[in-house]
């Protein structure tokens, strides 16, 4: 659990091998759906299918990525559901937001493994990729031509133009809120090396998950010491 | 035949900047008079023909529309319709010849995402410029009329280009020219309207009261017309709709989605930058280390 550093001598393992990749996989698809979505999303960016290998590439490639970013998605929810099942101290978070954002958070109570901010994070990202995997699929033809094979539904073209409509407000808040989770990796310190290394120093652990480290502590005082 | 020229650029699909608009020059119409098509569809034969394509050979499943849908090679389809007319008792056989209406408000130039995929030239022809396309399907979610169709071939989209090539050159386009009764007619704007007002003006005569054009107002007009005898109930002819508009679902896909999102995603990323000019990184302090190293005792 814990190991020697330089400046922290507590270092406390906070995500596996494994699940870091599986963030990456996430976060790497996620941004070049982001940027092939937005290709087409507005004229002025429509250059950005350059980086895909032209428009025919962008759009055949988008919606594979997309199927990319679902799965690996999946992994990542049901890895960190438990830890993201809402409690009471949510409420009180989310209450006292100001003091988060100023930084005070002597003010907060006790926090879990999440914050009521990453399980925000957490569950509307899970909502979107849905509401985007599904009017994606709306939206492509190999992907409907699939769906009539296997559950003979063809959507109308009043359900299609929805779909059009909806995938792009998902996307349009999925972008929102993947900027607020960057912007709290870089502003909240010391949190990138919970994603790249797997470790934190157990200083970040106390002043921001501070309920887990103690568990984390009570965990490591197993019987056998 | 005049020349239709010069084929000057009105409006391009995604094209933030459009051309400032040229003179409009003399705008050109198809005009269809459905009282007297014979259903011979030598329009659809004469548009395989002139456009190079080829239909495969389907089945018949005992109706006279043939192929049974618009497909990336057939642009243009005799759609067949028997109706009884409950005033009068009779069985009438009502022909639409379907295909791109060359609204004047394209749907499927909105809805397109790639610059250039889509033009409507100053004569008013919408036509798709394949080398542009990427193959979306934007243009069907766009168009009110449910014309154009994307080939599994070359993942392109295609529909009736009104002949843009050969009114270029001052021909007709080829299915006006094959029709046997002169049901289809080419020209200026204002020589279509006066021959479909002498159209009407017969049909009225001959008891059908209800004649009419259809040049649907709500995409603001269109450069393919139709002679209706029931232009009172459009949709009688195999579902030509009765108030064609862009769909309000494109509108808003189209318009506000694209400036609201642009804003909101603005926006928080400037939220970000005013955030950590005010408050300042958020750093772990010296006694949290400390502290988190009572916790851990000597355990750590
Ligand atoms: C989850 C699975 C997803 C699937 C199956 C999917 C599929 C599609 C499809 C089929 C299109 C139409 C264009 C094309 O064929 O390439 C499209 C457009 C788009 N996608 Fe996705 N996508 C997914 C996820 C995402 C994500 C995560 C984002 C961004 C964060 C995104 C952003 C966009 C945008 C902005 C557009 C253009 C919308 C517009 O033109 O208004 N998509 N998507
Ligand atoms: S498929 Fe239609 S909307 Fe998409 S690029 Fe081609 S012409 Fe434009
Ligand atoms: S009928 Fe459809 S394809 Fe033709 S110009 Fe109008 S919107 Fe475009």
């Amino acid at each position: 659990m814990t190991t020697h550093d330089t400046d922290a001598r507590v270092r406390v393992r906070r995500y596996s091998g494994l699940a870091r990749i599986n963030h990456w996989v996430v976060a790497i698809s996620f941004v070049l759906l982001m940027l092939s979505g937005a290709a087409l999303f507005y004229p002025t960016f429509f250059g950005l299918t350059a980086l895909f290998g032209g428009g025919q590439m962008t759009r055949w490639l988008h919606p594979w990525i997309g199927v990319a970013l679902s799965v690996s998605f999946l992994g990542l929810f049901l890895r960190f559901f438990w830890a993201n099942l809402p409690e009471f101290t949510d409420f009180v978070w989310v209450a006292r937001i100001r003091h988060v954002l100023s930084g005070h958070e002597e003010y907060l109570p006790e926090i879990g493994k999440y914050n009521a901010g990453q399980k925000f994070v957490f569950w509307s990202q899970f909502v979107l990729v849905s509401v985007m995997l599904v009017t994606g699929i709306g939206l492509w033809d190999q992907g409907l031509a699939f769906i009539d094979q296997t559950f003979g539904f063809v959507p109308t073209i009043d359900q299609r133009r929805w779909a059009a409509l909806l995938h792009a407000c998902a996307a349009i808040v999925a972008v929102t809120i993947l900027i607020i989770h960057v912007y709290a990796a870089i502003w909240v310190r010391g949190t990138m090396s919970a994603m790249l290394s797997g470790v934190v120093s157990g200083g970040w652990a106390w002043r921001h998950h501070r309920k887990w480290l103690r568990k984390e502590v009570g965990r490591r005082i197993s019987p056998a010491e | 035949m005049a020349t239709f020229q010069p084929f000057d650029v009105i409006r391009k699909s995604a094209s933030v900047t459009s051309t400032p608009e040229p003179n409009r020059a003399t705008e050109v119409v198809k005009l269809i008079d459905t009282s007297k098509c014979i259903g011979c569809k030598a329009c659809q034969s004469a548009c395989l023909e002139w456009n190079d394509m080829r239909e495969t050979v389907g089945t018949n499943v005992g109706v006279y529309d043939n192929p049974h849908d618009l497909t990336p090679n057939m642009f243009t389809l005799m759609r067949f319709t028997e109706w009884e007319n409950p005033k009068s008792g009779n069985l009438e056989w009502l022909i639409r010849k379907d295909g791109c209406m060359h609204c004047e408000d394209p749907g499927c130039l909105k809805a397109c995402p790639a610059p250039g995929a889509i033009v409507q030239y100053a004569n008013g022809i919408v036509d798709f410029i394949h080398e542009n396309c990427i193959g979306c399907g934007y243009c069907v979610k766009g168009c009110p009329f449910n014309i154009p169709r994307i080939s599994q071939v070359d993942n392109k989209a295609y529909k009736c280009t009104l002949c843009s090539d050969r009114v270029a050159v001052g021909q007709q386009p080829a299915c006006a020219k094959a029709c046997p009764t002169h049901c289809i007619s080419f020209g200026t704007k204002a020589e279509m309207v006066a021959l479909s007002d002498k159209r009407i003006t017969d049909l009225k005569s001959r008891g059908f009261d209800k004649a009419g054009l259809y040049n649907p107002p709500g995409v603001s007009g269109t450069h393919v017309m139709y002679v209706l005898h029931h232009a009172d109930q459009p949709s009688l002819y195999a579902g030509l709709p009765d108030n064609p508009r862009i769909s309000p679902i494109v509108e808003m896909w189209k318009g506000v989605s694209k400036y609201a999102g642009m804003a909101i995603v603005g926006l928080s990323a400037i939220a970000g930058v005013v955030h950590y000019m005010l408050a300042g990184p958020n750093r772990v302090s010296k006694e949290d280390e400390e502290n988190a190293e009572k916790l851990a005792g000597g355990k750590s």
